[in-house]
């Protein structure tokens, strides 16, 4: 208020005249502030639905992924199909086929019996198998088998096969649906949570597949990438900020950082399968690779952020040790890393987050095949979450489907974790200091 | 000083990948994506069984496939394709270049491509091959002359069909589908039309003139991911889609198969050749690699069982047509024996 001229706006003032011009133009200027207070409050608000829609169609699509049918049996180990000197081979989907053909004794066509033997999730018989494995004392006993039901039961189980549905257009005829309704009925059908999403590798069954191989592919992609994109991003920032000389060749480096930060991650998919894959033939679908590829990619939003909040250190601290004797370096390190350090983590926990959601480059370099089994270090043929989810979505069976969203709505969750792990650094390092 | 470690390990880590870069123990596999399943099914039964590390296998298309197979020889190149279609020369030879000379040809089995259309949709579709061919040509004659595609509308072209706009959403040429459809469907359609019959024209008119779809709206690529094609079809009841039998398979509750020269597409009428768009599956296996990358023979010998590949065996149950049982069994020998295939023509 202090340097409008002329001073006294108040309502007693009227015979001034700029009072009189600022006066009239009250409204339009209240008007417009209104105006844009409401388009602000608008965006926001449409922002926030399409968030919403966003987040319900994936929770409303995927949550079914999260249980999973499951059947309770007991099974006889029968001798006569399973022989302790056999092992591992055996005949253990008969075994499974023959308990749940107890409870149905009216079939009896060969070919009927198999489709009843179809209950069950095809590792069933292996989830057995390693049992008897590792104890062949029960070879002859009575086991309790818990083991998920194959998909299309899974999918009736869970309402997605619906019982209105023309016999010849469901997945499952009225017979099948009578079975499953039998078991039902006598409590042998659970629906628990699906742990097996988590703790299973890939398959081909819906309802064995689950992200571990992913879970770990990513983790060992996103350590290779930290590994060697923060060391060397804030490396990189702190030398341009605090030591670089000003000139022509230092401004070229800034704007090409700044470009490359701009730059569509499918090129660095190209990038590293040229370079790392092709020259240095490196293995495909290895996460170590992805990491490579993914450090590329995160190296100049690193170095951005970093010299951003070095930039934001006030230069009085810098002149304050300089004063008191401290070497350059001892200032850098001691006292502006530790008050940029808030601002350092923010950006590369932030810079980490979209390294983990990023598809294009690790399709290039193989990261969307199909593997069994999860990776046991970086080398290791693997997937991501996000390629994961790219295969899924590409498979024909309805399992798929939901387990699609599950796997966005996991990877999702991921990102929000690590970003309120970036705010609560933040605001623990601010305190500190 | 956190910093130098961090980059002295960072360092160390990548001295340690180019010594890890060299062995591999497991199969890697690529290639069609219409193979992919299949090949699928029997890693993951082959490691079930073996307790052998699972192989890799990637979807590439058949293409794609072909040029990562045919590389070269040894551990940085994979050691099985999957292909929707024979090996073509050109392919032959960029092998044969790159030292890869011994190869095996495993035909598998029969893959049958469907039309589908929405269950919301009241009319029994059955249509014949000329008609699909003038739907969604980009050139067609028209009056005796051969012009750009005129027709809008399904009666146009037949008037007991619907008055309903021609919509197909098909996949994009990068596709080994769409090679097969092309090949399979337009060509015969084209090759059946009284202008080229009448007219004369041999197979490599055809080829020529006869592979391009339309382009004016009609004939939507809709890209790689065939869950979309039924997500959209879903959405509009008189659009059609083009997508191998196994997509319509599985979501035969939304969809039906639109019929083609009066023969619905299921298995049985795939494996009877009587529906008329169906094309062979193969894969390749590099025979230098056999003995050498651990587990490969065991696991062609998986591929070839007939546990997988007769019918009702757990390649059938995902789609797979299968070969008639004389004609499989000598395949069976020939691929475990591991014979070399000859050049194409």
């Amino acid at each position: 208020m202090t340097d409008v001229p002329n001073g006294d706006l108040g309502p007693g003032s009227g015979g001034n005249k700029t009072s009189r011009i600022v006066r009239a133009g009250l409204a339009r200027r209240h008007r417009s502030e209104l105006i844009l207070k409401a388009a602000g409050l608008a965006a926001i608000l449409f922002a926030f639905s399409m968030l919403l829609i966003l987040v319900g169609s994936l929770v409303g699509s995927g949550y079914k992924a999260f249980t999973q049918t499951h059947i309770e049996l007991e099974v006889y180990v029968d001798p006569d199909e399973i022989e302790v000197d056999k092992l591992p081979r055996g005949g253990f989907d008969d075994v499974l086929e023959a308990a749940l053909l107890a409870r149905f004794p009216s079939v009896t066509e060969r070919a009927e019996q198999r489709e009843l033997g179809r209950i069950f999730s095809n590792g069933a018989q292996f989830t057995l198998r390693d049992r008897v494995v590792a104890d062949p004392g029960l070879i002859g006993q009575t086991v309790t088998v818990r083991a998920p039901l194959s998909d299309p039961y899974d999918q009736l189980n869970k309402g997605l096969i619906e019982r209105e549905t023309a016999e010849v257009n469901r997945r499952l005829d009225d017979r099948q649906i009578a079975w499953f309704d039998a078991l039902d009925e006598e409590g042998l059908i659970t629906t628990p949570f699906n742990w097996a999403l988590f703790t299973n590798a890939d398959s081909r069954f819906p309802e064995l597949a689950g992200l571990k191989g992913a879970l770990v592919g990513s983790f060992w992609a996103l350590l290779t990438c930290f590994i060697i994109s923060v060391p060397l991003g804030i490396g990189a920032a702190i030398y341009l900020e605090e030591f670089a000389p000003r000139n022509r060749l230092s401004d070229l480096i800034e704007v090409n950082i700044n470009n490359l930060a701009a730059v569509p991650s499918v090129v660095f998919g190209l990038l590293a399968l040229a370079v790392f894959i092709g020259w240095f033939g490196m293995p495909r679908s290895a996460p170590f690779v992805g990491g490579l590829t993914l450090a590329l990619m995160t190296m100049p939003t690193i170095i951005i952020a970093t010299r951003a909040a070095l930039k934001a250190v006030p230069p009085s601290i810098r002149e304050a040790a300089l004063g008191v004797g401290a070497s350059e370096q001892q200032v850098v390190f001691q006292h502006v890393l530790p008050l940029a350090m808030p601002g350092i983590l923010t950006g590369t926990i932030i810079g980490l987050a979209q390294a983990l959601g990023e598809t294009a480059p690790l399709l290039l370099i193989g990261m969307n095949a199909f593997i069994t089994s999860a990776p046991s270090s970086p080398f290791d043929s693997a997937t991501a979450l996000p390629t994961q989810i790219f295969i899924w979505a590409d498979s024909p069976e309805r399992g798929f489907v939901s387990r699609t969203s599950a796997a966005i709505l996991v990877l999702l969750g991921f990102l929000i974790t690590m970003n309120a792990i970036a705010i609560f650094l933040r605001h623990r390092f601010q305190r500190r200091t | 000083m956190s910093y130098v470690k961090f980059s002295t390990s960072a360092l160390s880590v990548l001295a340690l990948c180019a010594t890890a870069a060299v062995a591999r123990d497991e199969i890697r596999i690529v290639g069609s994506s219409t193979v992919f399943p299949y090949t699928q099914a029997v890693a993951e039964q082959f490691s079930n069984n073996t307790g052998a590390p699972s192989p890799v296998v990637e979807s590439t298309g058949t293409g794609g496939g072909m040029q990562i197979f045919c590389g070269g020889i040894g551990e940085a190149h994979p050691d099985l394709t999957g292909a929707s279609r024979a090996m073509k020369k050109s392919e032959y030879d960029l092998c044969v270049t790159n030292g890869v000379t011994d190869i095996t040809e495993a035909l598998i089995g029969f893959d049958g491509l469907s039309m589908a259309i929405s269950r919301s949709n009241d009319f029994d579709w059955d249509v014949t091959l000329p008609e699909i061919y003038l739907a969604l040509a980009a050139q067609v004659p028209v009056d005796g002359e051969w012009a750009d595609n005129p027709y809008t509308t399904w009666d146009q072209i037949n008037p007991e069909l619907p008055a309903v706009e021609i919509l197909a959403y098909g996949p994009p040429p990068t596709s080994g589908t769409r090679d097969a459809w092309v090949e399979l469907a337009m060509w015969a359609g084209c090759e059946e039309l009284d202008f080229v019959k009448d007219g004369g024209f041999d197979g490599d008119w055809v080829e020529e003139n006869c592979s391009r779809m339309r382009t004016d709206g009609p004939f939507v690529e809709a890209g790689e991911n065939d869950n979309l094609i039924v997500q959209r079809l879903d959405a509009d009841p008189n659009a059609m889609g083009i997508f191998g039998y196994s997509f319509l398979y599985e979501n035969l509750d939304n969809l039906k198969g639109v019929m083609i020269n009066g023969v619905e597409p299921n298995s049985d009428t795939i494996a009877d050749k009587s529906y008329p768009v169906s094309r062979p599956l193969y894969f390749y296996v590099k025979n230098a690699h056999r003995g050498v990358i651990p587990n490969l023979q065991e696991f062609v010998e998986e591929y070839m069982s007939d546990d997988a590949l007769e019918q009702g065996g757990y390649l059938s149950e995902r789609g797979l047509v299968s070969l008639e049982a004389e004609r499989m069994e000598a395949l069976q020998t020939a691929v475990i024996d591991g014979e070399n295939m000859s050049a194409p023509e």
